[in-house]
């Protein structure tokens, strides 16, 4: 008797915990995003606040840029994310891509570091280790050290894709986000490191790239060259699903902008 | 008198639901830390993952050797055992025996209060502090390395080795201390021949759980060790198992092997810890079978 209403109970009380998930919140459609990995952190910021408004759920597949690309070509998902923007070949197979934010890249130093100005080329060699000390560039004599994200990172892709160095660089820390990186170079003065344009503060000083300074307009001109465009990417001559074509005009939508540039970049529109 | 036992009866079934609920998170995250660990590390091979010496992840041909982390967590834990230790010992001796009581009420609770700090405040003030002294003292170009890691996991293990020690420590018969002092020894002299050796079981469990709270810390140690997968040396960037771990599966895309291989580095450093918490309950049993 005693077991019995023992295991009852318990058996009560485990129902009645399963009895909470029975309930699922009604469909109201869904868009599918597929691409960038880099553009997870805007995607992700503009689908909740969409979903918020809406109640349509948005998707998203970190599979790549090149991988998002195909997937709008085989109408896999509604809208294709690149960070990149499209190849001539893509267009002329009836993809069209709408720039939804500029991704700038600060190349960052410590505030007592002489240097001003560096070159892509240069860049480069530091990251990959073929320029070692600040003297072989008019600096202190001092070894460099360089500061990186973590693999996987969106900012690190993205440098590493434009100064070419993807995969053969030699850091000295790899740290976990962007306020790492600029506490990090604040504190050392042979430091560099990259983050996102919007992140850099007063602590660290942010050099110009062939001369250029990384600001908002020298980004959306293109004459900033440590940047990369986030592109939406849709087919030319298919409509997109009632939410779907929703969530692009959301994203576009002036509404959209300060979603986007609380994630750190710098929206098109 | 019925009524009553079926009460009793129901609120012995809430209790073993309760129990059962944390018995059923152990298993259940050591089922899922096993399936999700399993396939990675098929697909790379054992002898390859864990005696690789290269991890790179999301290269185009990626590599994942966890020997550099197995190793920096090895010596890291080793290095904070060694510097907290001795401290951590010869604190709790002071306090359990030496003393008086004002002065013990008042470390007592500063050791408490170090128990207590989040370890995400080790690591700020690490990033802040030490990591720039360690470059200025030793001149290296930067400060963050295992020599940090070290030093920040050294004091955190302080206060579980002060406390544990002071537990069993204070635990021993004031009868063997008294016989001691009447035999002629001196106070230094009853301390580390007769209350250290009585207590001795209790003070190795102290240092099994500052292992295991040095082998197991992620956040600060990720602020100043500098993350990169290096071969474990004193003055360069390393990474740990666990923040191998925790730095990049904000990143990786659920399903890639990157991801797995993740999961099954958390195995190995789940492994670890098990090995360590069997190790302690060995000094714990031992102790009250005596």
């Amino acid at each position: 008797m005693k077991k019995i209403i023992r295991l009852l109970t318990v058996m009560l009380l485990l129902l009645s915990v399963l009895a909470g998930c029975t309930n699922k919140p009604e469909e109201k459609g869904s868009v599918a995003t597929d691409g960038s990995t880099s553009m997870s952190k805007v995607i992700g910021a503009l689908g909740e606040a969409f979903e918020r408004e809406t109640g349509i759920t948005v998707t998203y597949n970190a599979t790549g840029s090149g991988a998002g690309i195909s997937a709008v070509l085989e109408g896999r998902c509604d809208i294709g994310l690149a960070s990149r923007n499209l190849k001539q070949e893509e267009i002329d197979k009836g993809l069209v891509g709408t720039v939804l934010a500029y991704d700038g890249i600060a190349i960052i130093v410590h505030p007592d570091n002489p240097i001003n100005d560096l070159d892509l080329e240069t860049i480069g060699k530091i990251y990959t280790g073929e320029i070692t000390n600040w003297s072989e560039i008019g600096g202190e004599d001092a070894t460099i050290v360089v500061i990186g994200r973590e693999a996987g990172s969106g900012t690190r892709d993205g440098f590493e894709d434009i100064t070419k160095t993807k995969d053969k660089c030699v850091y000295r820390q790899e740290l976990t986000s962007t306020g790492d990186v600029i506490t990090t170079v604040a504190s050392n003065s042979a430091a560099i490191g990259y983050a996102s344009v919007a992140s850099v503060k007063d602590t660290v000083k942010a050099v110009t790239v062939g001369g250029v300074a990384p600001t908002e307009e020298n980004i959306k001109n293109g004459s900033y060259v440590v940047q990369r465009p986030f592109v939406l990417v849709t087919k030319k001559d298919t409509k997109l699903s009632d939410s779907a074509q929703k969530f692009f005009d959301y994203m576009i939508s002036e509404k959209a902008r300060k979603i986007i540039s609380d994630t750190g970049v710098v929206p098109a529109n | 008198m019925k009524k009553n036992k079926i009460f009793e009866d129901i609120v012995h079934g809430i209790f073993l639901i309760l129990g059962l609920i944390t018995v059923g998170c152990v298993v259940l995250i050591t089922i899922y830390l096993i399936i999700s660990g399993l396939p990675a590390i098929k697909e790379i091979g054992l002898i390859n993952f864990l005696f690789g010496k290269q991890w790179a992840s999301t290269a185009a041909e990626p590599k994942f050797g966890i020997l550099p982390f197995i190793l920096t967590s090895i010596y890291g834990t080793s290095g904070a055992i060694v510097i907290g230790v001795p401290i951590g010992f010869f604190t709790a001796v002071y306090l359990s025996k030496v003393a008086n009581k004002k002065v013990r009420n008042i470390m007592e609770t500063s050791v408490n209060l170090l128990a207590g700090i989040p370890s995400v405040v080790y690591g700020l003030v690490g990033m802040l502090i030490l990591v720039p002294a360690i470059r200025k003292i030793f001149k290296v170009p930067d400060g963050a390395s295992l020599l940090a890691a070290i030093i920040v996991l050294a004091i955190m293990i302080l206060p579980n080795i002060i406390k544990v020690s002071i537990t069993s420590l204070d635990a021993v018969p004031k009868e063997y201390e008294d016989a001691s002092y009447a035999l002629g020894a001196s106070s230094t002299e009853t301390f580390f021949r007769v209350s250290v050796p009585a207590a001795k079981s209790g003070i190795a469990a102290a240092v099994v759980l500052g292992v295991g709270r040095a082998i197991g810390e992620a956040m600060a140690v990720m602020m100043v060790a500098g993350n990169v997968a290096n071969m474990p040396s004193l003055f360069q960037s390393v990474r740990f198992l666990t923040t191998a771990v925790s730095s990049e599966m904000a990143y990786s895309s659920p399903g890639s092997l990157q991801r797995n291989a993740l999961f099954s580095i958390a195995l190995v450093l789940y492994i670890f810890i098990m090995l360590i918490n069997a190790t302690l309950n060995f000094f714990l049993k031992r102790d009250k079978e005596k």
